[in-house]
């Protein structure tokens, strides 16, 4: 079976999923986005390198985020954007996947950036589009959400000097969450030695553990001498019903309070994807507190994104973008 | 029209017969094994040198798509694909459009299969009214109409009174109960196997405890109400140590497992692969060991082709969109010879999974090469591969997890009362 995310020598062909990427890649991104860090602070915040080139955002599934920032680290690397929310429009006159992919390539899009609620979606598209055509995806229903995971390492490299000596918690909807299984796959391949998951069992999914991960379900222990905590959004549906009796219990036992942090290194760092429910998953003593870099990682994502495109559309993956 | 298959090894099951015998045909029956009747002179005679002449083949589970879903596949495409794979006789499901629950609809089908005299068709009628579990189907006018036994098809009855009372009245009649296992809260929305692999795609998980719950309730049902049931596509481990504790105090029940289950795992989704969406879904390899143990050790009763053909563009989606099925009528016996060898099952053990026993449990007159049975054959060379592509493949169907895999055990000609209804 080929890894459909790279070419035949090896470069990155689509952004799917970070499970099946080398380390040396996924290093690749995070030092290219480095050299992007710097483009939003200059008078005039844009390179060239994606001029010429169209970048479509197909949203399948609502989110104002996600698609914002994409849109922004496209505009910065002068690319002309698209973004549609496909889930109105076509989809609910039974238009298929592929004959909005299609009509899109008529039109001579160079690049999708492709949010759908089925898992594999991103994988299903990538399959089926030219050669000349990359694919990142901005999250498949459960399954992944590469670039959220990758700006997390970023984030975490900004704050910790050494990936290899490192303790680290995911805390809630694991089950659920795309975003969780991007971070484990990004933290075990980068070599982080020790990722935990705390979560009571309705949040897990099976076995678990055979993604490289402790199993914890006490905030306690599982938060004990951590150097980075890393909180999943609870989504609404979730809240009421068989997962969990409710938002206040939910709160209680899983919320990140400063308390429950005190448990953790002193100097351990909290970051969360957002968007936040406070009160339900983090209390907002600790998302607006010192140790939060909830921030930083929005601010990092939209080097990590531009990163991504430039490498996939650069080809070479040599892209330096603070030179361009 | 009389018939001379001559020089083939012939493999028939039930007469525990594995030696180079000829075959004679007069009049659509096999007339005589070995010496030639007197006085027999033939029309036309199949060279089977270097062939396996066996009965022809029984599968216990099929769609044909017909009434309703002509654009997935059509009752002529489909015979026309199981003839090519040997079987002469099936059940069909009563998941159709509309549902397999009127007499009527029984006729007809039986009607338009009979005019293109290819394979026989079996139908299996709806258990229920709509298969909606709430109300039982007209089962004694089903009967007459045709129907050798009664199903749910993938839809389960969660109402257990409905269940008890279903099986009862089966019982009072003797017709046979066909139950796929799976309870549907706990499956609600699964799309995979619930292990490492969903968890790892981020799939929906379908637990294995969810076959485990529904054969606990069908078993027990079955052992009140005396009722004969037999448990369609099994698929987990632990699915199979209960139909063997259930066979040890309860002769009334039979089961079986899909070609599918015995050679594929949940690993083989790999990335998505829509052709792998499946059900019951493709479970561990312990799973897979363990069906493939109580194949050989008979608490699993047959193997069936689960054929489930379905359009492309029910395919062309994200996997848990994709419609569920494989295509499975052609590669039923590659399947299982493959499955044989791999275990060392002996090509007599092997062909009766997949004819004799699969007659026996339909009750009906297939499955075997007794004298003066009509002369239902498949001919086949279990040495010559052939490669599974779309080109190969007669179904309208296309979908197949197997495809550009060779196998070995490619049919040659297939008899269905005494005419050659397939050559290749």
């Amino acid at each position: 079976m080929n890894n459909p995310q790279l070419d035949t020598d090896g470069r990155l062909r689509h952004l799917l999923s970070i499970e099946g990427l080398p380390k040396k890649i996924l290093n690749q991104i995070l030092d290219t986005a480095e050299s992007f860090v710097g483009v939003a602070e200059r008078e005039v915040k844009k390179v060239p390198l994606l001029r010429g080139k169209t970048v479509c955002n197909l949203f399948f599934e609502n989110s104002t985020r996600t698609r914002t920032t994409f849109e922004i680290a496209a505009k910065r690397l002068s690319a002309d954007v698209i973004s549609l929310n496909v889930n109105t429009s076509s989809q609910s006159k039974g238009e298929t996947i592929l004959d909005t992919v299609d009509n899109l390539i008529a039109m001579h899009a160079d690049m999708f950036v492709v949010r759908h609620n089925q898992s594999g979606a991103a994988h299903f598209i990538a399959k089926h589009v030219p050669s000349h055509i990359h694919v990142i995806n901005a999250g498949d229903g459960r399954h992944s959400h590469p670039t959220q995971g990758l700006l997390d390492m970023f984030t975490i490299r900004k704050y910790k000097a050494d990936l290899h000596n490192l303790r680290v918690a995911i805390v809630g909807d694991v089950l659920h969450s795309r975003v969780a299984r991007s971070e484990i796959h990004a933290l075990t391949t980068l070599g982080v030695p020790e990722v935990r998951v705390i979560a009571p069992k309705t949040l897990l999914p099976a076995q678990v553990d055979k993604l490289g991960v402790h199993v914890f379900h006490d905030m306690k222990a599982g938060l004990k001498d951590v150097d980075v905590v890393m909180m999943l959004r609870l989504q609404n549906e979730r809240m009421n019903g068989a997962m969990l009796p409710s938002t206040q219990e939910y709160f209680k036992t899983y919320g990140l309070t400063q308390e429950k942090l005190s448990y953790a290194k002193p100097d351990a760092i909290v970051l969360h994807p957002g968007p936040m429910n406070r009160g339900v998953e983090i209390d907002s003593t600790v998302a607006d507190g010192a140790q939060s870099v909830i921030l930083p990682q929005v601010t990092y994502g939209i080097a990590v994104r531009m990163a991504v495109m430039a490498m996939l559309a650069g080809g070479s993956g040599q892209v330096q973008g603070g030179q361009a | 029209m009389k018939i001379h298959i001559k020089n083939g090894r012939v493999i028939d099951p039930k007469n525990n017969i594995d030696s180079q015998l000829d075959v004679f045909i007069v009049a659509g029956k096999i007339v005589a094994l070995g010496q030639a009747p007197a006085g027999f002179v033939a029309n036309q005679t199949i060279d089977a040198s270097n062939l396996i002449v066996c009965p022809g083949l029984v599968d216990l589970s099929a769609r044909l798509r017909e009434p309703g879903s002509e654009y997935k596949a059509t009752l002529e495409s489909e015979l026309q694909a199981a003839v090519a794979g040997g079987v002469t006789s099936l059940a069909c499901q009563p998941d159709t459009h509309p549902v397999l629950d009127e007499p009527g609809l029984v006729e007809m089908l039986k009607h338009r299969a009979k005019q293109l005299n290819l394979a026989h068709v079996y139908p299996l009628g709806a258990l229920t009214r709509q298969l909606q579990g709430k109300i039982l189907s007209e089962m004694g006018a089903l009967r007459e109409a045709g129907c050798v036994g009664f199903s749910q098809a993938n839809i389960a009855i969660t109402d257990t009174q409905v269940l008890w009372r279903a099986m009862e009245y089966a019982a009072t009649f003797g017709f046979t109960l066909f139950l796929h296992a799976e309870e549907p809260f706990l499956a609600k929305d699964g799309v995979a196997h619930d292990g490492e692999i969903a968890s790892r795609l981020g799939l929906k998980g379908i637990p294995s405890a969810a076959e485990a719950l529904a054969l606990a309730s069908i078993l027990r049902i079955a052992h009140e109400t005396g009722a004969r049931v037999h448990v369609s596509r099994l698929s987990t481990a632990e699915g199979v140590a209960m139909i063997r504790e259930a066979k040890q105090h309860n002769p009334n029940i039979s089961c079986d497992v899909s070609a599918n289950q015995l050679h594929l795992t949940e690993h083989d989704i790999g990335y998505f692969d829509s052709n792998c969406h499946l059900k019951p879904p493709l479970r561990t390899q312990r799973d897979k060991d363990a069906l493939s143990s109580g194949l050989k050790d008979g608490t699993i009763d047959a193997i069936c082709s689960d054929h489930t053909p379905v359009d492309e563009d029910a395919k062309l989606a994200p996997f848990a969109e994709a419609e569920v099925g494989a295509s499975g009528l052609e590669l039923l016996l590659a399947l299982t010879l493959k499955w044989a060898k791999q275990e060392k099952v002996s090509l007599l053990n092997a062909i009766s999974l997949i004819s004799q026993t699969s007659a026996n449990i339909l009750g009906i007159p297939a499955g075997d090469l007794s004298l003066n049975n009509y002369a239902d054959i498949c001919i086949f060379d279990a040495n010559e591969y052939w490669k599974i592509s779309p080109n190969t493949l007669k179904s309208q169907g296309k979908n197949t997890p197997f495809t550009g895999l060779e196998l070995a055990g490619k049919v040659k000609a297939t008899l269905v009362h005494g005419q050659i209804v397939y050559q290749s």
